[in-house]
């Protein structure tokens, strides 16, 4: 259960201004791809453009074509909320439900569209999502604590069984790790690695040798100059984007000889 | 020429400045309170009244503190420690009046309330029958929750179009002033209006609790908006687009995720626009009308509140103690729903840890 996002010549605007232009690729299914690039260069604002999490904000849109498994997301056909439901998304900054135990955060997905499951169902999604995030050792004798309670790096986890107890087929992860510990970054890493199996992982950083650990494919998102739009300048399989890259900006970047 | 040969800065070549300063004794404020107090209470046996022997002990202090401690702290600690006697003395002038009158209300309220007083409308069915408060008490009641349920719909979904969908385009901007105009409606004029509305659709000379609850829901609807609008600009954009991003659509994050997240909040504003409303009097004399009589249905005929009762009792003499004791019996009311509300604010709101 996992898919392929094919982007060909995508736009992104915040009402008159033009954050991303002219943007190519196809992200491979059952591969970890990472964008990298300076901040402000529209890593993100992309990877939110593939789920129409970007039109969230006022006035935001998006010219050109985000095909997912022949579908174009931006369809005039095609519902926002059915796109959000088969691409999940995990935030900068862990964001759990503070109303919710740790137990109904993790069924948030199910229980807020309302679907009507058995006890014994609910239990097993909670124990596999929270499983596969590598959290249900340290949580599973306090299910029904505030999820608010957990540490940082914890909670960044929970709100990873979040997005998978949904079951996506794509996995979107807007700099997962910036805000954690060594630690906990290393068993995000783990998990991303043991996640790329069922699914297709997209996942902005900006620390490079976290793309060169866990990714496949690599792209590299930049400013043309200050005020012009961000845009792709290069998109390979990651080993060769970290040792023979095609564009010397590429490579000055990545050496940390940049601007 | 290396660095070694020029001239460096040794701590020797910076001035030390010495941590030590000639300090008041720790108890020094205490003793010349206490000084302050002997003065006070000097005037008083001399003569004065409790007021100017209060201001006198206040002044007293205000001056000989600062004094003494600008000739031996300096000028700083001085302005210090003014600054700390005039703050608390603000803050006793502001405490004064409340005190006083929940000492007045409680001492010559308790006199007066007994079981007949509270379970006894003011209707004598003879003579020398008890009378109490009873009718009043349910009319306060049934008013004001009549006012509340109409008005915390209408003000909750106002604020949620407000923020949620509004994001401040014309109509939005257009609602939000309406809203600020109607903070400042007069109460007589919202109790005009549900008098002329209900004399426009039921005849002329009809009066009932419903009346009265229109014209209070007019008074709660913008404290209940503002409230509203305050709670749920606090609830961060991050767990909107969590819940988003798990392809809920708009409006079930918004009764699920965004509502719950902002009750404890939206709770306190709601208590605190019924606390406003459930003193009014004058619109309530002109929609609601005033009787002796307990009467239980909020559609037809007069119903009385508490204020409307101690404003119709304030003329004639030997009320004294119903009028004191109603006033106690509101207090008490709100009272209790403030802690009500507290207690479901807890239990609602989000929990840490």
């Amino acid at each position: 259960m996992a898919k392929s996002i094919d982007v060909s010549d995508l736009d992104i605007y915040y009402s008159d201004f033009l954050a991303v232009q002219g943007v190519n690729m196809t992200i491979r299914a059952r591969a970890v791809t990472a964008f990298i690039g300076p901040s402000g260069c529209g890593k993100s604002t992309f990877l939110r453009s593939l789920n129409r999490m970007h039109e969230v904000i006022p006035g935001a849109r998006v010219e050109g074509k985000v095909v997912v498994d022949g579908q174009s997301l931006y369809d005039p056909m095609v519902d926002p909320v059915a796109v959000r439901r088969q691409i999940g998304m995990v935030f900068q900054r862990p964001n759990p439900f503070p109303t919710m135990s740790i137990y109904d955060n993790v069924l948030a997905g199910n229980r807020l569209n309302s679907k009507k499951m058995k006890k014994s169902e609910a239990d097993a999604i909670v124990e596999k999502s929270l499983r596969s995030a590598n959290l249900w050792n340290e949580v599973k004798d306090r299910l029904n604590k505030p999820g608010m309670g957990l540490s940082g790096g914890q909670q960044q986890r929970l709100c990873i069984a979040r997005a998978i107890a949904v079951e996506p087929q794509v996995l979107l992860m807007d700099e997962p790790c910036s805000a954690l510990d060594p630690i906990s970054t290393s068993a995000i890493e783990d998990l991303i690695h043991e996640l790329k199996s069922d699914y297709t992982i997209v996942i902005v950083t900006h620390n490079m040798q976290q793309a060169a650990r866990v990714s496949d494919e690599t792209g590299f998102f930049n400013l043309k100059a200050t005020g012009e739009p961000g845009h792709l300048v290069e998109f390979n399989p990651t080993k060769k984007m970290f040792s023979n890259p095609d564009e010397p900006s590429t490579e000055a970047y990545i050496s940390g000889r940049f601007g | 020429m290396t660095s070694l040969d020029q001239p460096t800065r040794t701590s020797s070549d910076r001035v030390a400045t010495s941590m030590v300063s000639a300090r008041l004794p720790q108890r020094a404020p205490l003793m010349v309170a206490g000084i302050a107090v002997a003065v006070g209470a000097l005037c008083l046996l001399l003569g004065l009244g409790l007021v100017p022997a209060v201001l006198i002990g206040a002044l007293v202090y205000l001056v000989a503190l600062p004094v003494w401690s600008l000739s031996i702290e300096g000028r700083r600690t001085a302005t210090d420690r003014m600054m700390t006697g005039l703050i608390w003395a603000t803050f006793a002038i502001a405490l004064a009046p409340l005190i006083s009158l929940v000492w007045q209300v409680i001492a010559r309220g308790v006199p007066a309330i007994n079981s007949t007083f509270l379970t006894y409308s003011g209707f004598k069915t003879s003579l020398d029958a008890p009378t109490g408060v009873y009718h009043a008490i349910i009319g306060t009641l049934i008013i004001t929750a009549g006012a509340a349920i109409i008005s915390v719909p209408i003000g909750i979904m106002t604020a949620v179009y407000l923020i949620e969908y509004g994001k401040k385009n014309s109509f939005a901007r257009t609602v939000t002033f309406l809203v600020d105009v109607m903070t400042g409606i007069p109460s007589i004029v919202a109790g005009l209006f549900a008098f002329a509305m209900f004399t426009l659709l039921f005849g002329p000379g009809y009066k009932s609790a419903i009346g009265g609850s229109v014209a209070l829901s007019l008074l709660m609807v913008p404290t209940v908006v503002r409230a509203t609008e305050e709670m749920l600009r606090l609830v961060p954009d991050d767990l909107r687009e969590a819940s988003y991003a798990l392809g809920t659509p708009k409006w079930r994050t918004i009764t699920k995720v965004v509502l719950p997240t902002a009750i404890g909040g939206i709770i306190t504003g709601v208590t605190l626009a019924i606390s406003r409303v459930i003193g009014e009097t004058a619109p309530l004399l002109l929609i609601a009308g005033a009787t002796d009589i307990t009467n239980t249905n909020p559609f037809s005929g007069d119903m009385t509140t508490l204020p409307v009762l101690i404003f119709g009792k304030r003329t004639s003499a030997g009320n004294e103690d119903i009028i004191w004791g109603a006033a106690l019996v509101l207090i008490v009311i709100v009272m209790l729903l403030n802690l009500v509300a507290r207690v479901l604010g807890k239990v609602l709101s989000p929990k840490q840890g």
